[in-house]
Protein backbone atom coordinates (compact mmCIF):
# COMPACT_ATOMS: atom_id res chain seq x y z
CA UNK A 1 0.00 0.00 0.00
CA UNK A 2 1.29 3.31 -0.89
CA UNK A 3 0.81 6.61 1.57
CA UNK A 4 1.18 9.53 -0.63
CA UNK A 5 2.26 12.17 1.79
CA UNK A 6 2.94 14.78 -0.95
CA UNK A 7 -0.86 14.53 -1.69
CA UNK A 8 -1.87 15.62 1.68
CA UNK A 9 0.54 17.99 1.45
CA UNK A 10 -0.69 19.45 -1.62
CA UNK A 11 -4.59 18.85 -0.55
CA UNK A 12 -4.00 20.63 2.77
CA UNK A 13 -4.69 24.22 1.92
CA UNK A 14 -7.45 23.18 -0.56
CA UNK A 15 -9.20 21.23 1.92
CA UNK A 16 -8.65 24.21 4.24
CA UNK A 17 -11.19 26.24 1.82
CA UNK A 18 -13.80 24.87 3.27
CA UNK A 19 -13.12 25.16 6.65
CA UNK A 20 -14.91 29.23 6.42
CA UNK A 21 -17.76 27.03 5.63
CA UNK A 22 -17.63 24.65 8.67
CA UNK A 23 -16.97 27.38 10.81
CA UNK A 24 -19.83 29.49 9.63
CA UNK A 25 -22.48 26.58 10.35
CA UNK A 26 -20.44 25.71 13.86
CA UNK A 27 -20.56 28.99 14.99
CA UNK A 28 -23.97 30.16 13.66
CA UNK A 29 -26.03 26.82 15.03
CA UNK A 30 -23.70 27.43 17.96
CA UNK A 31 -25.49 30.59 18.56
CA UNK A 32 -29.30 29.79 17.40
CA UNK A 33 -28.95 25.96 19.26
CA UNK A 34 -27.48 27.55 22.84
CA UNK A 35 -30.27 30.08 22.62
CA UNK A 36 -33.08 27.22 21.63
CA UNK A 37 -31.76 25.56 24.60
CA UNK A 38 -31.86 28.05 27.44
CA UNK A 39 -35.83 28.60 26.27
CA UNK A 40 -36.47 24.53 26.39
CA UNK A 41 -34.50 24.46 29.65
CA UNK A 42 -35.95 27.48 31.00
CA UNK A 43 -39.33 25.74 30.28
CA UNK A 44 -38.53 22.39 31.40
CA UNK A 45 -37.51 24.08 34.91
CA UNK A 46 -40.91 26.15 34.29
CA UNK A 47 -43.10 23.96 37.01
CA UNK A 48 -45.84 24.21 34.37
CA UNK A 49 -46.67 21.43 32.58
CA UNK A 50 -47.92 23.34 29.48
CA UNK A 51 -44.40 24.45 28.92
CA UNK A 52 -41.95 21.36 30.24
CA UNK A 53 -43.98 18.67 27.56
CA UNK A 54 -43.47 20.73 24.88
CA UNK A 55 -40.03 21.09 26.02
CA UNK A 56 -39.51 17.17 26.99
CA UNK A 57 -40.96 16.58 23.75
CA UNK A 58 -38.25 18.23 21.16
CA UNK A 59 -35.41 17.48 23.19
CA UNK A 60 -36.89 13.56 22.99
CA UNK A 61 -37.15 13.94 18.62
CA UNK A 62 -33.90 15.81 17.66
CA UNK A 63 -32.20 13.43 20.04
CA UNK A 64 -33.26 10.05 19.19
CA UNK A 65 -33.37 10.39 15.93
CA UNK A 66 -30.26 10.55 13.42
CA UNK A 67 -29.14 14.08 12.30
CA UNK A 68 -28.83 13.04 9.11
CA UNK A 69 -32.35 12.27 8.59
CA UNK A 70 -33.35 15.97 10.67
CA UNK A 71 -31.01 17.51 7.84
CA UNK A 72 -32.46 15.38 4.82
CA UNK A 73 -36.41 16.28 6.22
CA UNK A 74 -35.74 19.76 6.24
CA UNK A 75 -33.66 20.14 2.98
CA UNK A 76 -35.58 17.59 0.56
CA UNK A 77 -38.77 18.40 3.18
CA UNK A 78 -39.62 21.74 3.11
CA UNK A 79 -40.28 22.69 -0.69
CA UNK A 80 -42.87 20.33 -0.05
CA UNK A 81 -45.15 22.75 1.67
CA UNK A 82 -46.67 25.11 -1.47
CA UNK A 83 -47.29 28.13 1.22
CA UNK A 84 -43.85 27.66 2.31
CA UNK A 85 -42.39 28.15 -1.36
CA UNK A 86 -44.63 31.02 -1.73
CA UNK A 87 -43.80 32.78 1.66
CA UNK A 88 -41.52 35.32 2.18
CA UNK A 89 -39.39 33.01 3.96
CA UNK A 90 -38.40 30.63 0.93
CA UNK A 91 -35.67 33.34 -0.07
CA UNK A 92 -34.02 31.68 2.95
CA UNK A 93 -35.50 28.18 3.09
CA UNK A 94 -34.19 27.17 0.00
CA UNK A 95 -30.75 27.63 0.66
CA UNK A 96 -28.60 24.47 1.56
CA UNK A 97 -26.74 26.83 4.43
CA UNK A 98 -29.72 27.94 6.23
CA UNK A 99 -31.36 24.37 5.83
CA UNK A 100 -28.36 23.03 7.14
CA UNK A 101 -28.21 25.43 9.92
CA UNK A 102 -31.77 25.29 11.11
CA UNK A 103 -30.84 21.10 11.32
CA UNK A 104 -27.61 21.67 13.30
CA UNK A 105 -29.42 24.62 15.74
CA UNK A 106 -32.51 21.72 16.26
CA UNK A 107 -30.11 19.47 17.14
CA UNK A 108 -27.85 21.45 19.15
CA UNK A 109 -30.72 23.18 21.36
CA UNK A 110 -31.74 19.29 22.33
CA UNK A 111 -28.73 18.90 23.31
CA UNK A 112 -28.40 22.19 24.94
CA UNK A 113 -31.35 21.83 26.71
CA UNK A 114 -30.25 19.02 28.62
CA UNK A 115 -26.71 19.86 30.04
CA UNK A 116 -28.56 23.16 30.87
CA UNK A 117 -31.19 21.82 32.71
CA UNK A 118 -29.09 19.05 34.75
CA UNK A 119 -26.49 22.44 35.32
CA UNK A 120 -29.53 24.44 37.01
CA UNK A 121 -30.40 21.13 38.93
CA UNK A 122 -26.96 21.00 40.52
CA UNK A 123 -27.05 24.13 41.68
CA UNK A 124 -27.31 23.98 45.63
CA UNK A 125 -30.38 24.31 46.87
CA UNK A 126 -29.35 26.50 50.11
CA UNK A 127 -27.91 28.92 47.54
CA UNK A 128 -32.09 29.87 46.59
CA UNK A 129 -33.13 30.05 49.88
CA UNK A 130 -29.98 32.67 51.03
CA UNK A 131 -31.25 34.41 47.85
CA UNK A 132 -34.97 34.04 49.07
CA UNK A 133 -33.80 35.30 52.61
CA UNK A 134 -32.17 38.24 51.45
CA UNK A 135 -35.14 39.79 49.42
CA UNK A 136 -34.05 38.70 46.41
CA UNK A 137 -36.99 38.54 43.01
CA UNK A 138 -36.97 34.82 41.40
CA UNK A 139 -35.28 36.82 38.52
CA UNK A 140 -32.60 38.34 40.22
CA UNK A 141 -32.02 34.96 42.08
CA UNK A 142 -31.77 33.11 38.68
CA UNK A 143 -29.75 35.84 36.92
CA UNK A 144 -26.97 36.66 39.86
CA UNK A 145 -26.68 33.28 41.76
CA UNK A 146 -28.17 30.11 39.32
CA UNK A 147 -27.39 31.23 36.16
CA UNK A 148 -23.53 31.51 36.96
CA UNK A 149 -23.02 28.81 38.73
CA UNK A 150 -25.10 26.57 36.36
CA UNK A 151 -22.63 28.10 33.58
CA UNK A 152 -19.40 26.69 35.12
CA UNK A 153 -21.54 22.96 36.01
CA UNK A 154 -22.33 23.06 32.48
CA UNK A 155 -19.06 24.32 30.79
CA UNK A 156 -17.43 20.81 31.09
CA UNK A 157 -20.37 19.09 28.75
CA UNK A 158 -21.06 21.91 26.85
CA UNK A 159 -17.30 21.54 25.13
CA UNK A 160 -18.31 18.11 24.43
CA UNK A 161 -21.47 19.18 22.97
CA UNK A 162 -19.20 21.88 20.65
CA UNK A 163 -17.47 19.06 19.41
CA UNK A 164 -19.83 16.81 18.45
CA UNK A 165 -21.29 19.96 16.73
CA UNK A 166 -18.47 20.68 14.41
CA UNK A 167 -18.49 16.62 14.22
CA UNK A 168 -22.02 16.78 12.66
CA UNK A 169 -21.70 19.44 10.71
CA UNK A 170 -19.71 16.93 8.25
CA UNK A 171 -22.91 15.60 7.63
CA UNK A 172 -23.45 18.99 5.12
CA UNK A 173 -21.50 16.97 2.60
CA UNK A 174 -24.59 15.27 2.00
CA UNK A 175 -26.32 18.20 0.35
CA UNK A 176 -23.57 19.63 -1.72
CA UNK A 177 -22.47 21.88 0.11
CA UNK A 178 -18.15 22.53 0.29
CA UNK A 179 -17.35 22.47 4.12
CA UNK A 180 -14.10 20.40 5.14
CA UNK A 181 -15.48 17.06 4.19
CA UNK A 182 -17.84 18.65 1.03
CA UNK A 183 -14.07 19.50 -0.29
CA UNK A 184 -12.23 16.42 0.75
CA UNK A 185 -15.20 14.49 -1.21
CA UNK A 186 -14.60 16.36 -4.54
CA UNK A 187 -10.85 16.33 -4.19
CA UNK A 188 -11.60 12.56 -3.83
CA UNK A 189 -13.52 12.50 -6.84
CA UNK A 190 -10.59 13.81 -9.21
CA UNK A 191 -8.00 11.97 -7.67
CA UNK A 192 -9.19 8.37 -6.95
CA UNK A 193 -6.88 8.72 -3.53
CA UNK A 194 -9.65 8.43 -0.25
CA UNK A 195 -7.04 7.37 2.32
CA UNK A 196 -4.75 11.04 1.79
CA UNK A 197 -7.63 13.14 1.53
CA UNK A 198 -9.71 12.28 4.45
CA UNK A 199 -6.61 11.70 6.61
CA UNK A 200 -5.96 15.60 5.17
CA UNK A 201 -9.67 16.19 6.05
CA UNK A 202 -9.21 14.63 9.54
CA UNK A 203 -5.90 16.74 10.46
CA UNK A 204 -8.18 19.85 10.02
CA UNK A 205 -11.24 18.47 12.22
CA UNK A 206 -8.71 18.01 14.64
CA UNK A 207 -6.96 21.16 14.85
CA UNK A 208 -10.04 23.15 15.37
CA UNK A 209 -11.41 20.13 18.00
CA UNK A 210 -7.62 21.62 19.68
CA UNK A 211 -8.83 24.84 19.22
CA UNK A 212 -12.00 24.20 21.22
CA UNK A 213 -11.12 22.30 23.89
CA UNK A 214 -8.31 25.25 23.99
CA UNK A 215 -10.86 27.58 24.45
CA UNK A 216 -12.90 25.31 26.82
CA UNK A 217 -10.10 24.80 29.35
CA UNK A 218 -9.29 28.79 29.23
CA UNK A 219 -12.51 29.56 30.38
CA UNK A 220 -13.00 26.31 32.88
CA UNK A 221 -10.00 27.69 34.39
CA UNK A 222 -11.61 31.19 34.77
CA UNK A 223 -14.91 29.59 36.13
CA UNK A 224 -13.22 27.04 38.28
CA UNK A 225 -11.03 30.18 40.20
CA UNK A 226 -13.67 30.10 43.16
CA UNK A 227 -13.78 26.24 43.98
CA UNK A 228 -10.20 25.81 44.16
CA UNK A 229 -8.37 25.91 47.61
CA UNK B 1 -43.59 34.58 78.63
CA UNK B 2 -42.43 38.27 80.30
CA UNK B 3 -43.18 40.82 78.14
CA UNK B 4 -43.87 44.41 79.83
CA UNK B 5 -46.65 46.70 78.17
CA UNK B 6 -44.66 48.97 76.41
CA UNK B 7 -42.17 46.27 74.14
CA UNK B 8 -43.95 45.71 70.82
CA UNK B 9 -44.32 42.50 69.97
CA UNK B 10 -42.63 41.88 66.44
CA UNK B 11 -43.27 38.38 66.14
CA UNK B 12 -46.59 36.62 66.83
CA UNK B 13 -47.51 33.18 66.11
CA UNK B 14 -51.24 32.00 66.55
CA UNK B 15 -51.75 28.13 66.05
CA UNK B 16 -49.45 27.80 63.25
CA UNK B 17 -49.62 24.73 61.62
CA UNK B 18 -47.12 22.80 58.73
CA UNK B 19 -48.12 19.79 56.71
CA UNK B 20 -45.55 18.15 54.86
CA UNK B 21 -47.71 15.60 53.05
CA UNK B 22 -49.20 13.44 55.49
CA UNK B 23 -46.54 14.40 58.12
CA UNK B 24 -47.42 17.01 60.45
CA UNK B 25 -44.20 19.36 61.40
CA UNK B 26 -45.77 21.90 63.51
CA UNK B 27 -49.20 21.40 65.67
CA UNK B 28 -50.16 24.86 66.38
CA UNK B 29 -47.27 26.76 67.56
CA UNK B 30 -48.32 29.92 69.13
CA UNK B 31 -45.33 32.36 70.35
CA UNK B 32 -44.99 36.74 70.83
CA UNK B 33 -41.08 37.92 70.16
CA UNK B 34 -41.20 41.46 71.33
CA UNK B 35 -38.88 43.91 69.55
CA UNK B 36 -34.85 43.21 71.35
CA UNK B 37 -36.15 40.23 72.33
CA UNK B 38 -33.43 37.17 72.32
CA UNK B 39 -34.86 33.64 71.51
CA UNK B 40 -33.61 30.19 71.22
CA UNK B 41 -35.51 27.61 70.63
CA UNK B 42 -34.24 24.43 71.45
CA UNK B 43 -35.56 20.36 71.24
CA UNK B 44 -34.59 17.25 69.82
CA UNK B 45 -34.30 16.65 66.11
CA UNK B 46 -37.36 16.52 63.90
CA UNK B 47 -38.76 18.79 66.91
CA UNK B 48 -39.76 21.36 63.89
CA UNK B 49 -37.50 24.68 65.22
CA UNK B 50 -36.11 24.63 61.51
CA UNK B 51 -39.40 24.47 60.03
CA UNK B 52 -41.18 27.07 62.78
CA UNK B 53 -38.39 29.83 61.63
CA UNK B 54 -38.19 29.01 57.87
CA UNK B 55 -42.22 30.08 58.37
CA UNK B 56 -41.49 33.36 60.27
CA UNK B 57 -39.35 34.14 57.11
CA UNK B 58 -41.57 32.58 54.58
CA UNK B 59 -39.18 29.55 53.42
CA UNK B 60 -41.65 27.84 54.03
CA UNK B 61 -45.50 28.47 53.92
CA UNK B 62 -47.62 27.85 56.96
CA UNK B 63 -50.78 26.05 56.30
CA UNK B 64 -53.01 27.13 59.07
CA UNK B 65 -52.89 29.90 62.24
CA UNK B 66 -51.59 33.26 61.90
CA UNK B 67 -47.52 34.70 61.41
CA UNK B 68 -47.33 38.63 62.00
CA UNK B 69 -44.08 40.19 61.68
CA UNK B 70 -43.79 44.05 62.17
CA UNK B 71 -47.18 44.28 61.83
CA UNK B 72 -47.66 42.83 58.49
CA UNK B 73 -49.33 38.99 58.57
CA UNK B 74 -47.86 36.81 56.27
CA UNK B 75 -50.32 35.63 53.50
CA UNK B 76 -50.30 34.67 50.11
CA UNK B 77 -50.40 38.24 48.90
CA UNK B 78 -46.69 38.50 47.53
CA UNK B 79 -46.18 42.05 48.48
CA UNK B 80 -46.36 41.24 51.97
CA UNK B 81 -43.99 38.67 51.97
CA UNK B 82 -41.57 40.78 50.42
CA UNK B 83 -41.78 43.21 52.94
CA UNK B 84 -41.52 40.91 55.70
CA UNK B 85 -38.79 39.40 53.82
CA UNK B 86 -36.50 42.40 53.86
CA UNK B 87 -37.29 43.46 57.55
CA UNK B 88 -35.86 39.69 58.19
CA UNK B 89 -32.32 38.29 58.43
CA UNK B 90 -31.08 35.26 58.19
CA UNK B 91 -28.66 32.73 59.41
CA UNK B 92 -28.38 29.26 57.87
CA UNK B 93 -26.16 26.03 59.00
CA UNK B 94 -24.68 25.54 55.65
CA UNK B 95 -23.26 29.34 55.28
CA UNK B 96 -24.92 29.62 51.76
CA UNK B 97 -22.65 31.59 51.23
CA UNK B 98 -22.44 32.44 47.23
CA UNK B 99 -19.27 30.55 45.93
CA UNK B 100 -18.60 32.61 42.82
CA UNK B 101 -18.87 35.66 44.70
CA UNK B 102 -15.79 37.35 46.60
CA UNK B 103 -16.99 38.01 50.45
CA UNK B 104 -17.68 41.73 49.65
CA UNK B 105 -19.81 41.05 46.60
CA UNK B 106 -21.76 38.98 48.59
CA UNK B 107 -22.86 41.24 51.15
CA UNK B 108 -23.14 43.81 48.47
CA UNK B 109 -25.91 41.82 46.30
CA UNK B 110 -28.69 42.42 48.16
CA UNK B 111 -28.19 45.94 48.77
CA UNK B 112 -27.37 46.61 45.47
CA UNK B 113 -30.54 44.58 44.12
CA UNK B 114 -33.22 45.16 46.67
CA UNK B 115 -32.62 48.47 48.00
CA UNK B 116 -30.85 49.58 44.53
CA UNK B 117 -27.60 51.08 46.20
CA UNK B 118 -25.17 51.94 43.94
CA UNK B 119 -22.09 49.96 44.46
CA UNK B 120 -19.93 52.24 46.19
CA UNK B 121 -22.52 52.62 48.99
CA UNK B 122 -23.30 48.78 49.17
CA UNK B 123 -19.40 48.97 49.14
CA UNK B 124 -19.39 50.74 52.05
CA UNK B 125 -21.94 49.33 54.31
CA UNK B 126 -20.34 45.75 53.26
CA UNK B 127 -17.05 46.87 54.61
CA UNK B 128 -18.84 48.20 57.78
CA UNK B 129 -20.31 44.74 58.43
CA UNK B 130 -17.23 43.34 58.00
CA UNK B 131 -15.70 45.14 60.29
CA UNK B 132 -18.37 44.26 62.90
CA UNK B 133 -17.70 41.29 62.61
CA UNK B 134 -14.23 41.07 62.92
CA UNK B 135 -12.94 39.71 59.10
CA UNK B 136 -12.49 43.13 57.21
CA UNK B 137 -9.03 41.94 55.67
CA UNK B 138 -10.86 38.85 53.55
CA UNK B 139 -13.39 41.28 51.52
CA UNK B 140 -11.87 40.28 48.06
CA UNK B 141 -11.03 36.41 48.66
CA UNK B 142 -13.94 34.06 47.80
CA UNK B 143 -15.78 32.25 50.58
CA UNK B 144 -13.87 28.89 49.75
CA UNK B 145 -10.68 30.47 51.14
CA UNK B 146 -12.14 31.23 54.21
CA UNK B 147 -12.53 28.78 57.72
CA UNK B 148 -15.81 27.31 58.71
CA UNK B 149 -16.43 29.73 60.93
CA UNK B 150 -15.48 33.18 59.35
CA UNK B 151 -17.60 32.13 56.61
CA UNK B 152 -20.56 31.64 58.63
CA UNK B 153 -19.57 35.27 60.20
CA UNK B 154 -19.44 36.43 56.79
CA UNK B 155 -22.97 35.06 56.35
CA UNK B 156 -23.83 36.65 59.14
CA UNK B 157 -22.88 40.24 58.01
CA UNK B 158 -24.06 39.23 54.71
CA UNK B 159 -27.95 39.37 56.27
CA UNK B 160 -26.92 42.63 58.58
CA UNK B 161 -26.48 44.30 55.63
CA UNK B 162 -29.96 44.77 54.81
CA UNK B 163 -30.09 46.30 57.70
CA UNK B 164 -32.85 43.76 59.18
CA UNK B 165 -35.34 44.14 62.57
CA UNK B 166 -34.85 40.66 63.07
CA UNK B 167 -32.33 37.59 62.71
CA UNK B 168 -33.24 34.07 62.63
CA UNK B 169 -30.50 31.49 63.26
CA UNK B 170 -31.41 28.28 62.10
CA UNK B 171 -28.32 26.25 63.76
CA UNK B 172 -25.17 28.38 62.97
CA UNK B 173 -23.06 26.61 65.06
CA UNK B 174 -23.75 23.07 63.82
CA UNK B 175 -21.65 22.52 61.09
CA UNK B 176 -18.58 23.74 62.51
CA UNK B 177 -15.35 22.61 64.19
CA UNK B 178 -15.18 23.19 67.89
CA UNK B 179 -12.42 25.52 68.02
CA UNK B 180 -14.68 28.29 65.37
CA UNK B 181 -17.95 27.97 67.30
CA UNK B 182 -16.94 30.51 69.83
CA UNK B 183 -15.80 33.36 67.53
CA UNK B 184 -19.56 32.71 65.66
CA UNK B 185 -21.36 33.18 69.24
CA UNK B 186 -19.17 36.25 69.93
CA UNK B 187 -20.24 37.65 67.07
CA UNK B 188 -24.15 36.75 67.63
CA UNK B 189 -23.90 37.74 71.51
CA UNK B 190 -22.68 41.13 70.34
CA UNK B 191 -25.21 41.41 67.96
CA UNK B 192 -27.49 40.53 71.18
CA UNK B 193 -25.86 43.58 72.93
CA UNK B 194 -26.75 46.04 70.67
CA UNK B 195 -30.54 45.10 70.75
CA UNK B 196 -31.19 42.96 67.97
CA UNK B 197 -34.16 40.85 68.23
CA UNK B 198 -33.15 37.33 67.48
CA UNK B 199 -34.41 33.73 67.18
CA UNK B 200 -32.29 31.16 67.53
CA UNK B 201 -32.05 27.73 66.71
CA UNK B 202 -29.43 26.17 68.50
CA UNK B 203 -28.38 23.20 70.98
CA UNK B 204 -25.33 26.08 72.46
CA UNK B 205 -26.92 25.72 75.86
CA UNK B 206 -24.41 28.06 77.52
CA UNK B 207 -25.44 30.47 74.60
CA UNK B 208 -28.77 30.25 75.65
CA UNK B 209 -28.25 30.28 79.22
CA UNK B 210 -26.05 33.86 78.99
CA UNK B 211 -27.80 35.94 75.80
CA UNK B 212 -31.20 34.53 75.84
CA UNK B 213 -34.27 35.76 77.20
CA UNK B 214 -36.69 33.46 76.84
CA UNK B 215 -35.91 29.62 75.89
CA UNK B 216 -38.72 28.11 74.03
CA UNK B 217 -38.32 24.00 73.88
CA UNK B 218 -39.99 22.31 71.36
CA UNK B 219 -40.71 18.62 70.91
CA UNK B 220 -42.66 16.25 67.91
CA UNK B 221 -43.93 20.01 66.41
CA UNK B 222 -45.00 21.89 69.92
CA UNK B 223 -43.80 24.11 71.78
CA UNK B 224 -43.78 22.33 75.03
CA UNK B 225 -42.51 25.03 77.37
CA UNK B 226 -41.39 28.73 77.46
CA UNK B 227 -39.15 30.49 80.05
CA UNK B 228 -36.41 32.55 81.13
CA UNK B 229 -33.02 30.67 81.14
CA UNK B 230 -32.44 30.84 84.66
CA UNK B 231 -35.87 29.34 85.16
CA UNK B 232 -35.76 26.65 81.92
CA UNK B 233 -32.42 25.41 82.79
CA UNK B 234 -33.46 25.00 86.85
CA UNK B 235 -36.58 24.02 87.23
CA UNK B 236 -37.86 22.60 83.87
CA UNK B 237 -41.29 21.66 84.31
CA UNK B 238 -42.67 19.13 81.68
CA UNK B 239 -41.31 15.73 81.80
CA UNK B 240 -40.34 16.39 78.21
CA UNK B 241 -38.01 19.29 78.78
CA UNK B 242 -36.29 17.26 81.65
CA UNK B 243 -35.62 14.26 79.63
CA UNK B 244 -34.17 16.69 77.01
CA UNK B 245 -32.05 18.75 79.62
CA UNK B 246 -30.83 15.59 81.12
CA UNK B 247 -29.69 14.01 77.53
CA UNK B 248 -28.06 17.74 76.52
CA UNK B 249 -26.26 18.26 79.89
CA UNK B 250 -25.02 15.51 81.11
CA UNK B 251 -21.75 15.40 78.97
Amino acid sequence: MSFDLMLVAASLPKIATGVVLTLKLLVVSLLFGTALGIGAALMRISGSRLLAWPSFAYSYVFRGTPMLVQLFIIYYGLSQFEGLRNSMLWPILREPFWCAVIALSLNEGAYAAEILRAAIRGVDQGLHEAGHALGLSPRQRFMHVTAPIAVRLALPAYGNEMIGLLKGTALVSMIAMNDITGVARTIVAKTFAPYEIFISAAIVYLSITWVIQHGIRVAERHFNRYIKK
Amino acid sequence: MVISEKNEAIIVLEGVTKFYGGFQALKGCSMVVSRGQKIVLCGPSGSGKSTLIRCINRLEEHDSGRIVVAGTELTRNMANVAAVQSEIGMVFQQFNLFPHLTVVENLMLAPRLVRKLPRPQAREIAMHYLARVRIPEQADKFPIQLSGGQQQRVAIARALCMKPQIMLFDEPTSALDPEMIKEVLDVMTDLARDGMTMVVVTHEMGFARSVADLVVFMDAGEIVEQAPPSEFFGAARSARTKLFLQQILTH
